[in-house]
């Protein structure tokens, strides 16, 4: 479903090179989780795969279903069923979260060649994903984002990611900030995603999030590239010998 | 010193000399015509004002009114629909004010009817020397409305006042008071079809503890050169509330001229200027605070593209006298395009110890990362703008207290992103 090839990308500001040769396959129906240390070029790859203007592509390739996405813009990315849960959601004064959410819903249903959702069948979509992800509704009557607790934007996303039903999830340290109760729930939300034509790729620094959202296989970024991959135990392994002791093996 | 000779004056300026002697002998001889005759020569002797005139200092109207269309008064201009339903609807059309039924404590007279007469000639004069808006209008001035509004009326229906047009020049004037504790909402639309010269100039007196808002929409056609004033005065423990939209015209000035000796008396200033095209768009606040406890928030919004240029100028003067006054004022911009303009002069001039004032501005783009979170959920990139756009006028707009003026405005918006977003 995703192929990712000698991938190079850079900032597009100054130049600057953070993807450096990055190759990575993903099949439906698989879970792949990328873990790395700070500064690798996790979510540099994640805005990469969902169309960020900010970074360059120098070299390489990024296959969906076969075709390169390279040339569309982030919305067409989206119609196309990639989806992003941001490591940092953004705060959007003015834009309300119900609005938006009808906004994106709509949008995606067009491109899909559906009717746009009536008032009354939009919420109750937005009810229930909320309801099964314990999201107190009153939150959604605020601007998008504006004063949401770290949990709650992550939550948030994943409210999102529920609603619009893509086929490749990508989701950056959606585990960071949620307490040990949040994260079984917002686990349980992912793992009720999971179907033979859509992919995941989960970013995380923990085994925690793994135990809950089992992966199908472990990829250990490090400069801008894979170093090196494996299935579940890899991420145990990395718990046990940490990033000097795995990547030391493997390089 | 007079440096000023014929040989000097713009085509311009001379289709407007040739304006004025016209009117000029259409008139009766008495006061009312003494004060026309003194704006005329006003202009005349002066010429139209430069940017070496302070208070023109961004709109060098010499430069910019480079055509003055003629008279023309055969066309017969329609009115357009109301802006919130139900609205009584007085229409100004080519300067020619229709005959309206006024409802219950409201008395209306038509300005045409008054003007001959000499009645109400004083608030013909002009501010000062710089004071060209009134001027023209004041020399040229044909029919409006005078209006007053019962001392404790409470006035459910919105009153609608349109200028309107189909090219050529009008010059309109409305003459409103309010009584006191009286409660009214108006809306001043200026508006028409074709190249025209529209001046509009509002004088509005609100007695002690009346409230009034005042909606004006200027939506004139991207061929004409519009030249608003709104002056108020608002007495003790009145409120005025201001809410003006500019969404179109070539050239446009709006003044606003604010004075407040009544003590306790508040006034609220909401702009919205939506700039396209290569439109010159001016907005110049003088607000005087006189008497003490006097608060007023000023809060202006622009959202400029294309080739457009935008001004706000926003004079607060706090007399001696005027203690514990309040005042707030900032203007922000969204600017779309890279030759997209906006000027800004704030200025406090404050001659009172125990105050709170204060002012702010910003000049901005869309911040590319709230697009591209918006875009990553599919909302493609207009739209994604479009809302970036609304939300950043949200703060103006919704607080308007009024669900049917947020709705039409709101579309108001929508429409004019459609087309220029
Ligand atoms: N727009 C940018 N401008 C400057 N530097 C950038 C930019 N984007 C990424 N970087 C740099 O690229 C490197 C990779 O950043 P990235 O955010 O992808 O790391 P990460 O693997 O997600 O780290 P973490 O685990 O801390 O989230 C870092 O050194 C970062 O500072
Ligand atoms: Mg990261």
């Amino acid at each position: 479903m995703l192929e990712i090839k000698n991938l190079h990308a850079r900032i597009a500001e100054d130049g600057t090179e953070i993807i450096r040769g990055l190759d990575l396959t993903v099949k439906a129906g698989e879970v792949a989780a990328i873990m790395g240390p700070n500064g690798s070029g996790k979510s540099t790859l994640s805005y990469i795969l969902a169309g960020r203007e900010d970074y360059e592509v120098t070299e390489g390739d990024i296959l969906y279903n076969g075709e390169s996405i390279l040339d569309l813009d982030p919305a067409e990315r989206a119609a196309k069923g990639v989806f992003l849960a941001f490591q940092y959601p953004m705060e959007i004064p003015g834009v309300a979260t119900m609005e938006f959410l009808k906004v994106a819903l709509n949008s995606l249903r067009k491109a899909r060649g559906q009717d746009p959702l009536k008032i009354p069948e939009f919420m109750k979509l937005v009810k229930d994903a909320a309801g099964s992800l314990e999201m107190n509704l009153d939150m959604l009557k605020r601007p998008l984002n504006v004063g949401f607790s770290g949990g709650e934007k992550k939550r948030a996303e994943i409210l999102q990611m529920k609603l619009l039903e893509p086929k490749l999830c990508v989701l950056d340290e959606t585990d960071s900030g949620l307490d040990i109760d949040a994260l079984k729930v917002v686990a349980d939300g992912v793992n009720a995603l999971r179907a033979p034509d859509r992919a995941m790729v989960v970013i995380t620094h923990y085994q925690r999030l793994l135990e809950y959202i089992v992966p199908d296989s472990v990829h250990i970024l490090s400069a801008g590239k894979v170093v090196k991959s494996g299935d579940k135990s890899l991420a145990l392994e990395l718990e046990q010998n940490g990033y000097a002791g795995v990547i030391g093996k493997a390089a | 010193m007079n440096m000023h000779t014929e040989t000097q004056l713009t085509p311009a300026e001379s289709a407007l000399a040739d304006a004025f002697a016209k009117r000029l002998s259409d008139l009766p001889g008495d006061e009312a015509v003494t004060l026309q005759r003194d704006a005329a020569m006003q202009i005349l002797k002066r010429g139209l004002p430069t940017r070496k005139v302070e208070s023109w200092h961004y709109t060098d109207l010499r430069r910019l009114l480079n055509v003055v269309p003629d008279f023309d008064r055969t066309g017969a201009p329609e009115a357009v629909p109301v802006l919130i339903d139900g609205s009584l609807r007085m229409v100004v059309a080519n300067g020619r004010a229709e005959a309206v039924k006024a409802p219950e404590g409201v008395t209306v007279d038509r300005y045409s009817k008054l003007l001959p007469k000499g009645e109400l000639s004083g608030g013909l004069a002009t501010y000062d020397g710089d004071d060209t808006v009134g001027a023209i209008n004041t020399a040229l001035v044909s029919d409006g409305y005078s209006i007053a509004v019962a001392d404790g009326a409470e006035i459910e229906q919105p009153i609608e006042l349109q200028n309107v047009h189909d090219g050529g020049q009008s010059h309109t004037r409305l003459a409103i008071t309010v009584g006191k504790g009286a409660k009214v909402t108006f809306v001043e639309r200026q508006t028409g079809k074709g190249a025209a010269l529209v001046s509009s100039v509002g004088s509005l007196k609100i007695a002690d503890g009346a409230d009034v808002r005042y909606v004006i929409l200027q939506e004139q056609p991207d061929d004409v050169s519009h030249l608003g004033q709104f002056q108020a005065e608002i007495a003790e423990k009145a409120n005025l509330s201001l809410f003006i939209m500019n969404v179109g015209g070539k050239l446009v000035r709006q003044e606003v001229r604010v004075e407040m000796p009544g003590e306790g008396g508040h006034f609220e200033l909401r702009g919205v200027n939506l700039l396209a095209g290569t439109t010159h768009n001016d907005v110049t606040m003088v607000l005087d605070h006189s008497a003490p406890d006097t608060t007023s928030t000023e809060l202006i919004r622009n959202i400029v593209t294309d080739k457009a240029h935008g001004v706000f100028q926003g004079q607060i003067r706090v007399a001696r006298e005027a203690q514990k006054t309040d005042a707030k004022m900032s203007c922000n911009t969204l600017v779309l395009s890279d030759e997209g303009e906006f000027s800004v002069k704030p200025e406090l001039e404050i001659f009172a110890d125990d105050v709170a004032c204060g002012h702010g501005a910003t000049v901005a783009e869309i911040d590319h990362a709230h697009l591209f979170y918006l875009m990553a959920r599919g909302i493609p990139e207009k739209e994604a703008r479009g809302l970036l756009v609304k939300a950043f006028l949200a703060e103006v707009i919704e607080e308007l207290d009024d669900e049917t003026l947020v709705a039409v405005l709101e579309q108001r918006l929508e429409d004019w992103f459609e087309q220029h977003g």
